[in-house]
């Protein structure tokens, strides 16, 4: 679970102040992550993760409103979404048309996208076109149209889009283990609506979902590039300033993902099918979130050496494509996987993963796995941070997460810190007794609805 | 501290120094090349080496790239290309089998390669401190490449599921294949990358040994270093890994069989129950950058921004905005290709609306395109998007390692692979004119439409009366 730290509000008006630097070696210096993480107040309040970088005369942010499509009101499944697709359409006085020239006249790249849990937002400029730029942006957060034509546009696109998706083998696999895991739930729901909640949204859904989560109490922003403190004090407050102080979030509360029957089949005529699967996991706030992430390591999550691939793909050439994940979200945390195999084999291959997943939970991993895969994350870990657009995701996805910038360079830290005892303890936790929740789409062969792991 | 990157600083900044340039004084711009540190050598063996000095992260990228693709396969073993780059991470004498990819993780890099018609690539992205190594891992399996047959059976099934994952999944995926299958009519870019199914199903150890003993020297790869590194570093790890290498002096000049001129226009339909939307699309055959006049191809990349790229685009505002007979639109030129390049363009039907009307309405742009071609606002528009995308794509280690190896691979030097922003700022009006004119020719193109049809299920229930059918 992530704790939402909140940045309170500062007193001190007029201050542009470097709050906080972290910088520092810890490991070899070819594994450190070393950069200056400025955490910047602006003089309005709001603040901001700065990574300097003058090297090149261009700026990029990243910025999250939390909330995302779990804040969608019931039965209008897809607002957030709807809305992404609508900031660029038109602001203040500009229509969609010339608003989107204005931006290819400046040379500015500006989008929007919707997650579970924030609404995302980023920003590139050349340093000289910067505050023309911001100024843009500014007008997109603050004063935004929804013209009539415009709305009509977006939503033949998103009903183009779902049309689409209820044909995608890998999509409806995914929606409809979400649908499965988290009925009931904000989660489970379909983050891109319906074609029945996208036919009926109006303007003034996507206006009160506007109104609701653009604030300022809810909002982070990174940015990486050629702009120092006391010029980003000014800009925060040029492109958030107008916003309310507070957004009026609906509470959404913790889930676990369960199903009542844990394995469903969707049919559709493919050669291959698709197959998600998935359990809970830990929170971040719990002492085996690590050891789990490691864990996942060596079963799916690294990839091209990972226990799966080796059985599924390597010795058995049942897929292309096998992989595990450990997702966390604002009120749960996921461990998930897909497979796609041919309709005859799909059942060989889910059997292959549940024996996998029994025999780790029974074992844990060996001490050379675990070796590995320390030196698999910790090494690679300054190759999340070899672009400015890389930096910006990459700071920003902590924060969101409840970390500090200091985290950076605690994290490897962390990662070579798990002992073998740690990684037993928490594959066990993790997978001990517990039965996959599994959706399946294509014409499956021989699939038993309760199948016995074999191994 | 993140430390600055001079070298690219350079090069970037000369880039919107075009860019800002281009915006203050467009008809008089005389565009100057790029001026970079971006190096080029050549080993005594034939192993072309770039490096792209970019100092903000202690990575660096590695690749390997073939002058080799499916576009240079015999016929009938469609495929073997790509079944040789999946070959390549089993094992060598020094590398067990399927370790390649172990030992890169354990490392703490990331590793993949990919195939494409003319190109076969590998890479590292890496600790800069690594190199050497994954240079040295690099370069024994240039030449040592061992396979067993249980290892080639069981990568076989590997290949056909990405093919079932990629393409029988995918029926957008299918129209492609059949579209390029009769544009191209007697270019072996008209096989599919990953090869027909049925001649996939028999690639053999032998296809693939004989392939790889044909193409991979290191007279016929192109290393680039992006990263961390100096170029003497570069030049003395390259030289200490690959300088060994034997060339292969059988490796000839790539003559494929090239396009007749085209007599008729091409029609493809394609029916299918997981269609979603009714969409229409077309490509043209064209130059590529390696084949075409100077400046032609940068005409096309603009002309195809102006036309179709965006919502600013005339085909989006036209399909999409006023007549609404399209939920989505658009179109690319694509010009990287060794032999030839082509034009995409494609609309997706509003719903009930009739696929002629929507194919219509897309040639009526095309067709304003050719008898009257751009306005001086619309190029300076474009011409400032395209550089803007050119120097934001700087950002990223593997683009920057990519746009060179790109380069290299269709015959430019750094030179003029630098100087494309300004070919881009240097095209005109006449220019787009021009090209339109030559290029927007149906008899040279293939039109493709997807038309969703009821599922056998959906059928039978159709048939069936009820309430709210029909």
């Amino acid at each position: 679970m992530r704790h939402v730290r909140r940045a309170g509000a500062c007193g001190k008006a007029a201050l542009f102040a470097s709050l906080l630097v972290f910088a520092g070696f810890l490991l070899p210096a070819s594994r450190a992550v070393a950069m200056n993480i400025q955490v910047v107040k602006s003089p309005g309040g709001i603040t901001a993760w700065l990574v300097e970088e003058h090297s090149v005369p261009l700026i990029g942010m990243r910025f999250a409103f939390e909330g995302g499509s779990a804040q969608d009101p019931a039965g209008k499944d897809g607002v957030a979404h709807f809305l992404a697709g609508m900031l660029d359409e038109g602001a203040g006085d500009l229509d969609g048309k010339t608003f989107q020239e204005r931006m290819e006249e400046i040379a500015m790249r500006m989008s929007f996208d919707d997650a579970r849990d924030a609404f995302y937002g980023s920003l590139e400029t050349l340093s000289e076109n910067r505050d023309a730029a911001v100024a843009l942006l500014a007008l997109a957060l603050s004063k935004p149209r929804f013209d009539a034509d415009a709305v009509e546009r977006v939503r033949g696109q998103l009903l183009a889009g779902l049309a689409y998706a209820a044909r995608d083998p890998d999509r409806v696999a995914t929606d409809q283990w979400n649908a499965l895991a988290f009925s009931g739930h904000p989660y489970g729901r379909p983050t891109q609506g319906t074609q029945a909640t996208i036919q009926k949204m109006t303007r003034e859904d996507l206006r009160e979902y506007w109104a609701r989560t653009f604030a300022r109490d809810n909002l982070r922003v990174v940015v990486v590039g050629d702009i120092d403190a006391a010029t980003l004090g000014g800009v925060l407050d040029t492109l958030f300033g107008q916003l309310p102080a507070k957004a009026q979030l609906t509470p959404i509360v913790p889930v676990q993902p369960a199903a009542a029957e844990k394995f469903k089949v969707i049919e559709m005529a493919v050669p291959q099918s698709v197959a998600r699967f998935g359990l809970p996991a830990f929170p971040r706030s719990d002492k085996d979130f690590i050891p789990a992430f490691v864990v996942n390591t060596v079963l799916g999550g690294g990839v091209m050496s990972s226990r799966l691939w080796e059985e599924v793909r390597e010795k058995r050439g049942l897929a292309y494509s096998v992989h595990t994940n450990i997702q966390p979200y604002d009120q749960t945390c996921v461990f998930s996987g897909g497979v796609a195999t041919k309709n005859e084999e799909i059942a060989n291959s889910l059997d292959l993963i549940r024996a996998e997943i029994k025999r780790i939970a029974a074992e844990g991993p060996t001490e050379k796995e675990l070796r590995d895969a320390k030196d698999y994350l910790t090494g690679s870990f300054a190759l999340r941070f070899d672009s400015n657009a890389k930096i910006a995701n990459q700071l920003l996805w902590f924060w969101q997460e409840g970390l500090d910038p200091g985290y950076v360079d605690r994290r490897n830290a962390e990662i070579e810190a798990v002992t073998l005892t740690d990684a037993k303890r928490a594959a066990k936790r993790l997978f001990e007794g517990r039965d996959l929740i599994v959706t399946v789409v294509g014409r499956p062969k021989g699939l038993a609805a309760n199948p016995q792991p074999r191994g | 501290m993140l430390q600055s990157g001079l070298c690219r600083s350079t090069l970037l900044f000369s880039l919107t120094f075009v860019l800002a340039m281009f915006t203050a004084t467009i008809d008089t711009l005389k565009a100057s090349p790029a001026v970079s540190t971006v190096t080029e050598f050549k080993l005594d063996n034939g192993l072309q080496v770039i490096v792209v000095p970019d100092h903000r992260a202690p990575v660096v990228t590695h690749y390997v790239w073939y002058r080799v693709g499916s576009a240079d396969e015999t016929a009938g073993v469609s495929g073997v290309a790509h079944f040789l780059e999946h070959l390549m991470f089993k094992s060598t004498d020094k590398i067990a089998s399927g370790a390649f990819s172990k030992i890169i993780a354990k490392l703490g890099g990331q590793d993949n390669a990919f195939t494409n018609y003319d190109v076969t690539g590998y890479y590292q992205r890496i600790a800069k401190d690594r190199l050497k190594t994954v240079m040295e891992m690099e370069a024994d399996r240039m030449v040592n490449l061992r396979l067993t047959e249980r290892e080639v059976a069981t990568e076989r099934e590997v290949i056909l599921e990405e093919r079932r994952s990629r393409t029988e999944n995918n029926p957008s995926a299918i129209l492609s294949e059949q579209m390029s299958a009769a544009l191209y009519q007697n270019h072996p870019y008209r096989i599919p990358i990953i090869g027909w199914m049925h001649e996939m199903a028999k690639l053999s150890r032998e296809d693939a040994l004989s392939f790889y003993k044909r193409f991979y020297a290191p007279n016929n790869a192109i290393v680039v270093v992006a990263g961390d590194v100096s170029v003497d570093e570069v030049k003395s790890l390259a030289e200490a890994a690959y300088g060994s290498l034997k060339p292969n002096t059988d490796i000839k000049q790539r003559v494929r069989p090239q396009e007749p001129p085209h007599r008729a226009p091409r029609r493809v339909e394609l029916k299918d129950p997981r269609a979603g939307n009714a969409s229409v699309r077309r490509y043209y055959l064209t130059p590529s950058i390696s084949t075409a006049a100077p400046g032609e191809a940068e005409a096309l990349y603009l002309m195809m921004k102006i036309a179709a790229n965006g919502s600013t685009s005339r085909l989006y505002q036209q399909l999409v905005s006023e007549e609404k007979i399209a939920s989505s639109a658009g179109g690319w030129y694509s010009g990287s290709g060794l032999d030839s390049g082509s034009i995409g363009i494609y609309a997706v039907a509003a719903v009930g609306v009739d696929l002629g009307k929507l194919e219509a309405a897309m040639d009526g742009v095309l067709h304003e395109l050719r008898e009257k071609g751009v306005t001086e606002g619309e190029l300076d528009r474009a011409k400032k998007a395209f550089i803007a995308e050119f120097v934001y794509e700087s950002d990223s280690q593997s683009a920057l390692a990519r746009r060179y190896a790109e380069g290299a691979l269709l015959g430019q030097t750094i030179e003029q692979v630098n100087d494309f922003p300004a070919a881009i700022a240097r095209v005109t009006v006449a220019d787009i004119a021009r090209v339109a004119a030559k290029h927007l020719d149906i008899r040279n193109s293939v039109t493709g439409t997807l038309i969703p049809v009821p599922s056998e299920p959906e059928r039978e229930a159709a048939l069936k009366p009820g309430p709210g059918k029909l």
